[in-house]
């Protein structure tokens, strides 16, 4: 039996075998072995592009993420406790969820022109509704009992958020962290091809019309392990720290 | 301390039909008296907790007036709720110290936990915690903030017999050492006795009086069961109104 640690490790070099194995069998450019990315990898990095595009998105990423999750939670949390407002906005919500991401790229660029903040209002557009549907459920769950005691032992509206709702809403706010970032990062890419002279859209652009996929795999690489570690070194401490009450 | 003045003309509920309206309440007039501990006794579902939750102000939508305390002055209202709703996220000691002012002193909070017998289990979170011991943390809660008026809504059901019976002499032990008005709300008749220096028996929906009856058993002798129970059948014997709602 194989130690269950070994196995994820395992899994990536099956993976990078497999690679090796179709790139020697097709022996074409467009399919270039994994040594061969590895080496365009570490070109890149050295002469300071990679670094510098992946540095450009990362920042468009944590702008707008930031963006969409303090203004999609005040509104998710606004239309989970108000009825009305929930009855009117509804439509709103499922019309903007439904706007293809592209289209409201395109749009942003014509209406306000192709500068950084266009592209930053695209990407937040983009992912508003589903925070604030994610969180909006999440406020309609609250737990009345917990409410009432907070108001029977006459809590202040900041107490009650910062120790009733917030812990309740945890879960949620990780959900939408999570959807967001795998949802952020893809619709990054396709507003800096379209409108963008920096990012790693814009270089995949490029590298596309020069059919290099040695760097597109290289550039691709390097974002995902990004967002692994993003995952790893913040996402995954943060959920153990505020679960450590249960059971 | 604080005297009471409940003077309900209606509390309604919207029919689950939408159509038409449910009476909870109607014509529920009560006076307590400061540092009285009065138990509530009637049937389940007659609209108790209901009452409780409109003295203590979580329910606004009904027709009357209540008082609590004197000249508007507030009064500090602690609950006890029929589920001991503590903050899972928190341990028991943070339970305890959130709902405290910040001008009052943590020593209270030891004290408390001391006689509840929980100093040992203050770091633990509350999904660790059997139901008598979360009960008794919902007690100290409400203590610790030092009310004027206690509300308590059948805090001992679905608890086993000795454990209840713990929980009450604890109970009455804190409400001794520092004397204050006291709402108790439950279907017990025995543990009513036990608790209470008088017994206001409620009817079923739509509810109002039905007799109030003082005890007369000195406290000393009630940990006695033979003389509880003795007051118990005598209640039934000269009260026939209220079997029927036991």
């Amino acid at each position: 039996m194989l130690p269950k640690r070994t196995l994820p490790v395992l899994s990536l070099v099956v993976l990078l075998v497999v690679w090796q194995a179709l790139a020697s069998y097709i022996n074409s450019g467009l399919l270039p072995a994994p040594a061969t990315v590895a080496t365009v990898f570490w070109l890149e990095f050295m002469t300071g592009q990679l670094p510098y595009h992946l540095g450009v998105t990362l920042l468009r990423l944590l702008v707008s993420f930031s963006i969409a999750m303090l203004l999609g939670c005040a509104i998710g949390i606004a239309l989970g406790r108000n009825k009305k407002m929930d009855a009117f906005f509804d439509n709103w919500l499922v019309i903007s969820l439904n706007v293809p991401a592209l289209v409201t790229i395109i749009l942003c660029y014509v209406w306000f022109g192709l500068i950084e903040s266009a592209a930053i209002l695209a990407v937040v557009v983009n992912k508003l509704p589903n925070v604030i549907v994610t969180i909006r459920e999440g406020t309609r769950r609250l737990d009345q009992d917990l409410l009432e005691m907070a108001s029977s032992f006459n809590f202040s509206k900041h107490k009650t958020l910062l120790h009733v709702i917030w812990p309740q809403l945890h879960p949620f706010v990780m959900g939408a962290t999570r959807s967001g970032l795998a949802l952020i990062w893809k619709i990054i890419l396709v507003v800096e091809l379209l409108g963008r002279s920096n990012g790693m859209g814009y270089q995949l652009h490029l590298f596309f019309q020069l059919f290099d996929v040695a760097s597109i795999l290289a550039y691709t690489i390097a974002f995902v392990a990004v967002i692994q570690l993003i995952e790893v070194m913040i996402l995954k401490p943060l959920d153990k720290k505020s679960l450590r009450w249960r059971r | 301390m604080s005297a009471i003045e409940i003077n309900i003309h209606s509390k309604t509920y919207p029919a689950i039909d939408q159509v038409g309206v449910h009476l909870a309440i109607k014509n529920l007039k009560l006076s307590i008296k400061s540092g009285e501990f009065v138990c509530l006794v009637g049937p389940s579902g007659s609209g108790k907790t209901t009452l409780l939750n409109i003295i203590a102000k979580l329910d606004k939508d009904y027709v009357g007036e209540i008082a609590v305390g004197r000249y508007n002055a507030q009064s500090k209202i602690g609950c006890i709720f029929q589920n001991p709703r503590l903050l899972p996220w928190r341990t028991v000691r943070e339970n305890i110290e959130l709902v405290l002012d910040t001008s009052q002193s943590l020593a209270i909070v030891d004290e408390l936990l001391e006689v509840m017998q929980l100093t040992d289990s203050q770091q633990v979170y509350p999904e660790r915690l059997s139901l008598g011991m979360s009960r008794r943390v919902s007690i100290i809660r409400a203590f610790a903030i030092e009310p004027d008026v206690l509300l308590m809504d059948e805090p001992f059901v679905s608890l086993d017999a000795p454990t209840a019976r713990q929980v009450r002499e604890l109970l009455l032990k804190l409400w001794q050492n520092r004397p204050h008005t006291v709402l108790f709300v439950t279907h017990d008749l025995r543990e009513a006795i036990t608790l209470a220096d008088r017994l206001i028996f409620l009817s079923a929906r739509p509810m109002s009086v039905v007799s109030e009856i003082v005890v007369t058993i000195p406290r000393a002798e009630r940990h006695n069961e033979s003389v509880v129970e003795v007051f118990r059948q005598r209640l039934l014997n000269d009260y026939p109104e209220i079997k029927q709602l036991l």
